[in-house]
């Protein structure tokens, strides 16, 4: 009795092993990708990465600079003169189908984002270019995005793919394979490692925030003066660019520099100020992302400390906290309103116009003088509201953006 | 009305799960064709088994845990270093892959074989052993891995792609994996002993089982389970990354899975079929709510509510069965007495 | 009773009990005590390296800004004792933080409604909890996960994902304020008195009959129910207590850290941690709850010290981790050993027991033949 049912099992197991040798289906696209980008090289290289690219810094430090083409009112149609993609072969008559791959809604830039994208895909289904957009939030997980990425080319129907990658080189060949389905791929906000989208839109870089951000600081503080660099997480790529400009910078002008890891939790943040002010002065705080600057400046208020230099995001909370304490300091932007292009991008495609292949939009900080503008533009917004969300000649403006209701 | 009452009591709880199962299934057929789609295309199904083939894995490891009586909670984190390791040391090259897969699940044994003495040995709860070890595994990658790390070659990557039609080989391991586990804990002494020591530890100890070794073999069946689903993500990412375990919240969901397959988070009840079936759920559950474009903060209240009410669903039914003795109208019609063997005054 | 029977019985307590200063020092070699022999370590280590922080208006706070975390701690030691779990606790914080944010907005007369409405929310909460683990028989780990997951996405899908942010200052100063101008302090935050309060309460609480119907409920549920306790009761009230506490937690927290959707997370799991490093066992029936509060206080002095010695963060998590496992190995090799009754004091010459005395005939009506 128990050998036989042992035996069933054997055999059962057997089965589909055999059969798999006689049909199986392979995603072609895996077989035909070649080694898609470049990783790490060989298992003897050190296992922390070196974040720092001198070309891609320079590139960036250049196009801090750069003329734009197109309309400064519409800064989301924007972008650096450079090679273009013919897209003629996309030409379609009639709406199309739009097939979203988000990597998550997680966080309040993104959520705001999401709105944006949600009004502008609004105004672009009144104007007959898009039939309707389906999305898949992959909640911040690797797998579960390229899961969506392949269902969307089974399932979808989709006649042009919008994907924000989760990360880098995880997501490389989903979106080569959804390339090969020959339909237009936008990929926006991360990028990945391969060219074979039709275009790739995002703003300048990380490394220029940090240029931006550490001139800024280095040029009202002395040599000798202490800065406190708060950043949110290690090993995520758009935020590692951007310390490692500004660390490098610090260091060329003598600014110490002390980073910390917050998490985004504002209790962390005035935690890690309030002991570094009990250890000395600390005259500028910089910071990699918006999130919880407030604590951070609340810190230097329950400490009786002079305010410090600071540079933090166009996030409404900081925004408003800079005007009310008169500080010194200045937001730099990671352009919300980026999330408006891809679809924008899209009309151009589905008329058979050119586009970028890459599409680097416009990154300019807020500075003092913009500020009383920013904030007149976005009354009335919630804290967690980003300042260059760039929608205000859209439907639906504010009321849409001040109650946040998530689409 | 007694009758249907007792049809319901007969079930035992693996079968519950199907039950469940099949009624997400009809649902789902009913909700995903009402935005135009059909449940059972290929694609559909090829994504609803993707979706149970990394938590698959490691509910199964999971399983053999909890029946023991103890947890792991290191399972993300062994999962992420699983994936490092492996995209490390394959880095490219098809001749590497035998090294790294036998390298990775002994790196993964000798965590589990940790976990499993902590809490045999020095007598620290399953949460608090595995919660530290995670930790400490935790704090490692944080400093040392900084994004993705190592690349997998193609010939390992197509794991992760190809399917024999709809049923993705990963899903075929897995279940593989879990005909073994099943083996495993019907089938040998072991298996057996760790029923006995889930069940009730103090009484395993006097009919004279060596209680350590099932507790640290379902450690480390379950560390190397976690191993497997950090090599299928490595195959599936094609690079490794500190995050990819924690990103998928694979220690709380496995234990959800379990315990939602009727699983005792006590120990020393519960099936590796039951566990499927819990994985199965939350798959189709995800696959569903993915289709229907429901907002993803509503995602996770369905799911904590899910969870939840399937639990309750046979939380409340009786651990073991009995004939009543005394029940409450009237006395019992006794069974034919059998006559009891009179000892001597 | 007679007067004389009682103070025979003093003396003859008087003479057994051993000294005030070797009761001390047994109870310190007790896990529960052994967090305060660790917590004055700690302390010690960051002032020698940083003697500023020894300085009491600095000192005071780090007291005022550990408070959140300590009354976390306190409320997860009600539910650990009784030996279930809350993995809620982190979700209600952002809840709490979050309606705070989002109700009161600038106005000062909604602060006291929205007050009540959030400890109204807590407990409802805390009942819910109670409710489903004790009727429904639904493992609490499985219904607290439950609770996280649901409460978490309402509240997001709620606000859209990020508040309204900070509220009015008048609430706020609940958890940033204090008392100004006190000699030697110079200020004494609210959260300090707030902490002392809930402190006092928790300890007057545990030497209640509902305190040890507790710990009796999680050592042995079974004769706790034979002995005639409520066990479903005692258990929910377990749970109300730590989701008000939570409750409280999240109070103090909107006016330290402002509001933010990311207030709050994790804070079970640092609860757990702070519950277990003060020697409380999981699964219930032993532990102090005034030692859960210390190691919170252990675990924030502990990531201090790592600062100040210039530790990576990134190791934080691996220092938490070995931290907490060697604990746990230690206080349950101190409880088994306890257990076993090789105490040698007790077999000790001095502490021989002096005779007892006789009982006196009694009466047939009661009370002492004269």
């Amino acid at each position: 009795m128990r050998n036989n049912s042992v035996r069933v099992i054997a055999l059962a197991a057997a089965l589909p092993l055999a059969a798999l040798t006689a049909c199986t289906t392979t995603d072609p696209s895996v077989t035909q990708t070649t080694a898609a980008g470049t990783g790490s090289p060989a298992a003897s290289s050190p296992a922390s990465k070196d974040w720092f690219d001198q070309t891609l810094y320079d590139t960036q430090n250049q196009q801090r600079s750069a003329s734009f083409e197109g309309d400064p009112e519409q800064p989301y149609l924007q972008y650096i003169a450079g090679a273009m993609t013919d897209t003629s072969k996309f030409a379609a008559q009639g709406p199309q189908k739009v097939c979203f791959a988000n990597a998550s809604i997680s966080n309040p830039w993104r959520q705001t984002g999401w709105i944006t994208m949600n009004q502008q895909l609004k105004a672009l289904q009144g104007a007959g270019v898009i039939s309707e957009m389906e999305t898949r939030d992959a909640k911040d997980n690797d797998n579960t995005q390229i899961a969506d990425i392949d269902y969307f080319i089974a399932e979808g129907k989709c006649g042009a793919f919008v994907i924000s990658p989760n990360s880098t080189a995880a997501l490389t060949q989903a979106v080569e394979r959804a390339c090969q389905t020959g339909k237009p791929v936008v990929v926006f906000d991360r990028g990945v490692e391969t060219k074979c989208a039709t275009t790739f839109i995002h703003p300048i870089g990380g490394f220029a925030w940090g240029i931006d951000t550490a001139t800024f600081l280095s040029e009202k503080l002395k040599s000798g003066d202490k800065v406190v660099a708060l950043r949110i997480l290690p090993g995520v790529d758009v935020l590692e660019h951007r310390w490692a400009a500004a660390k490098k910078i610090f260091e060329e002008k003598g600014i110490q520099a002390k980073d910390y890891f917050t998490g985004a939790d504002p209790t962390e943040i005035k935690k890690i100020i309030s002991d570094e002010l009990a250890t000395g002065d600390v005259k500028g705080v910089w910071m990699d992302a918006g999130d919880g600057a407030v604590s951070a400046l609340e810190a230097f208020e329950d400490a009786g400390k002079a305010l410090p230099v600071m540079t933090g995001e166009d996030e409404m909370s900081f925004l408003t906290k800079w005007k009310q304490t008169g500080i010194e300091a200045m937001a730099p932007v990671y352009s919300n309103f980026q999330w408006r292009t891809p679809l924008l991008a899209l009309e151009k495609i589905f008329k058979g116009e050119q586009v970028p292949t890459e599409w680097v939009l416009p990154q300019k900080p807020i500075l003092a003088d913009e500020l009383d503008d920013w904030l007149q533009r976005n009354e009335g917004m919630p804290s967690g509201h980003y300042a260059k969300f760039g929608g205000e000649d859209l439907d639906g403006y504010p009321e849409v953006w001040q109650q946040r209701q998530i689409p | 009305m007694k009758q249907r009452a007792g049809f319901f009591q007969r079930l035992s709880s693996t079968q519950i799960v199907y039950v469940v199962a099949l009624v997400t299934l009809i649902l789902g057929a009913l909700l995903v064709n009402s935005v135009g789609r059909s449940f059972f295309s290929p694609g559909n199904i090829s994504s609803i088994l993707t979706g149970t083939s990394v938590l698959g894995f490691i509910a199964i490891g999971q399983t053999l845990v909890i029946l023991a009586g103890s947890l792991d909670l290191s399972v993300p984190y062994v999962t992420s270093l699983a994936s490092l390791i492996a995209a490390g040391v394959m880095a490219n090259s098809p001749n590497n892959v035998l090294s790294a897969v036998l390298l990775t699940l002994a790196a993964a044994a000798v965590i589990g074989l940790a976990n499993g003495l902590i809490v045999a040995r020095l007598h620290v709860h399953g949460f608090i052993a595995t919660l530290g070890v995670g930790l400490i595994i935790s704090g490692y990658l944080a400093t040392n891995f900084k994004g993705s790390f190592g690349q997998t070659p193609l010939a390992f990557r197509l794991v992760g792609a190809t399917g024999l039609g709809p049923v993705p080989i990963s899903t075929i391991i897995m279940l593989a994996c879990a005909g073994l586990a099943g083996l495993l804990l019907h089938r040998t002494r072991v298996g057996h002993h760790l029923y006995a020591v889930g069940g009730d530890i103090a009484v395993a100890r006097t009919s004279g089982i060596r209680v350590d070794m099932p507790v640290i073999t379902a450690h480390v069946i379950c560390s190397v389970l976690a191993g497997m689903a950090g090599l299928l993500l490595a195959s599936r990412l094609g690079v490794g990354s500190p995050t990819v375990g924690s990103q998928g919240g694979y220690d709380l969901l496995s234990i959800a899975a379990v315990v939602l397959g009727g699983t005792l988070l006590s120990g020393g009840k519960g099936t590796i079929a039951g566990t499927l079936g819990g994985v199965l759920i939350f798959a189709m559950l995800d696959n569903i709510m993915s289709v229907m474009q429901v907002n993803p903060f509503l995602k996770d209240v369905v799911r904590g509510v899910v969870i939840v009410a399937a639990v309750a669903v046979y939380a409340g039914r009786r651990i073991v069965s009995r004939p009543e003795r005394f029940p409450a109208n009237g006395p019992a019609e006794t069974p034919a007495a059998q006559p009891v063997p009179v000892e001597g005054p | 009773m007679s007067t004389a029977l009682n103070s025979e019985r003093s003396a003859i307590l008087k003479q057994n009990r051993a000294s005030r200063s070797e009761r001390l020092l047994r109870a310190v070699r007790t896990p529960g005590g052994a967090v305060f022999v660790l917590l004055i370590g700690l302390l010690a280590a960051i002032m020698v390296l940083n003697p500023s922080f020894g300085e009491p208006s600095s000192f005071i706070r780090f007291v005022g800004r550990t408070a959140p975390i300590a009354i976390a701690a306190i409320g997860q030691y009600f539910v650990i004792v009784g030996g279930e779990f809350d993995l809620s606790m982190g979700s209600v914080v952002t809840m709490q933080v979050i309606v705070a944010g989002n109700l009161i907005g600038q106005d000062d007369a909604k602060v006291i409604p929205v007050l009540v409405l959030m400890i109204v929310l807590g407990a409802f909460v805390g009942l819910v909890n109670g409710l489903i683990t004790t009727l429904l028989k639904v493992p609490s780990f499985i219904v607290t996960l439950g609770m996280m997951l649901a409460l978490l996405g309402l509240v997001l899908y709620w606000t859209g994902g990020a508040a309204q942010g900070n509220p009015a200052a008048s609430f706020r100063q609940i958890g940033r304020g204090g008392i100004q101008d006190v000699p030697v302090l110079d200020i004494i935050p609210y959260p300090v008195i707030i902490l002392t309060a809930v402190a006092v309460a928790a300890f007057i609480l545990m030497r209640r009959p509902f305190g040890r119907m507790l710990i009796a409920v999680g050592d042995n549920p079974a004769a706790a129910a034979l002995a005639g306790s409520s066990v479903w009761w005692v258990r929910t009230r377990a749970f109300i207590m730590s989701s008000l506490s939570a409750t409280v937690a999240g109070i103090l927290l909107v006016g330290y850290a402002g509001v933010h959707p990311s207030v709050g997370r994790g804070y079970e799991f640092t609860a757990i941690t702070a519950v277990v490093l003060g020697g409380v066992v999981l699964g219930g029936g032993r532990g102090w709850v005034l030692s859960a509060a210390a190691g919170a206080f252990a675990l924030e002095s502990l990531f201090t010290l790592l600062n100040f010695m210039g530790v990576q963060a990134t190791w934080r998590d691996t220092v938490q981790g070995t931290i907490i496992i060697i604990a746990v190995a230690a206080a349950s090799r101190s409880w088994q050993r306890k257990r076993k009754g090789a105490s040698s004091a007790a077999h000790d010459e001095q502490h021989q027991l002096a005779a007892t005395p006789t009982p006196t005939e009694g009466t047939e009506q009661g009370g002492e033949r004269v």
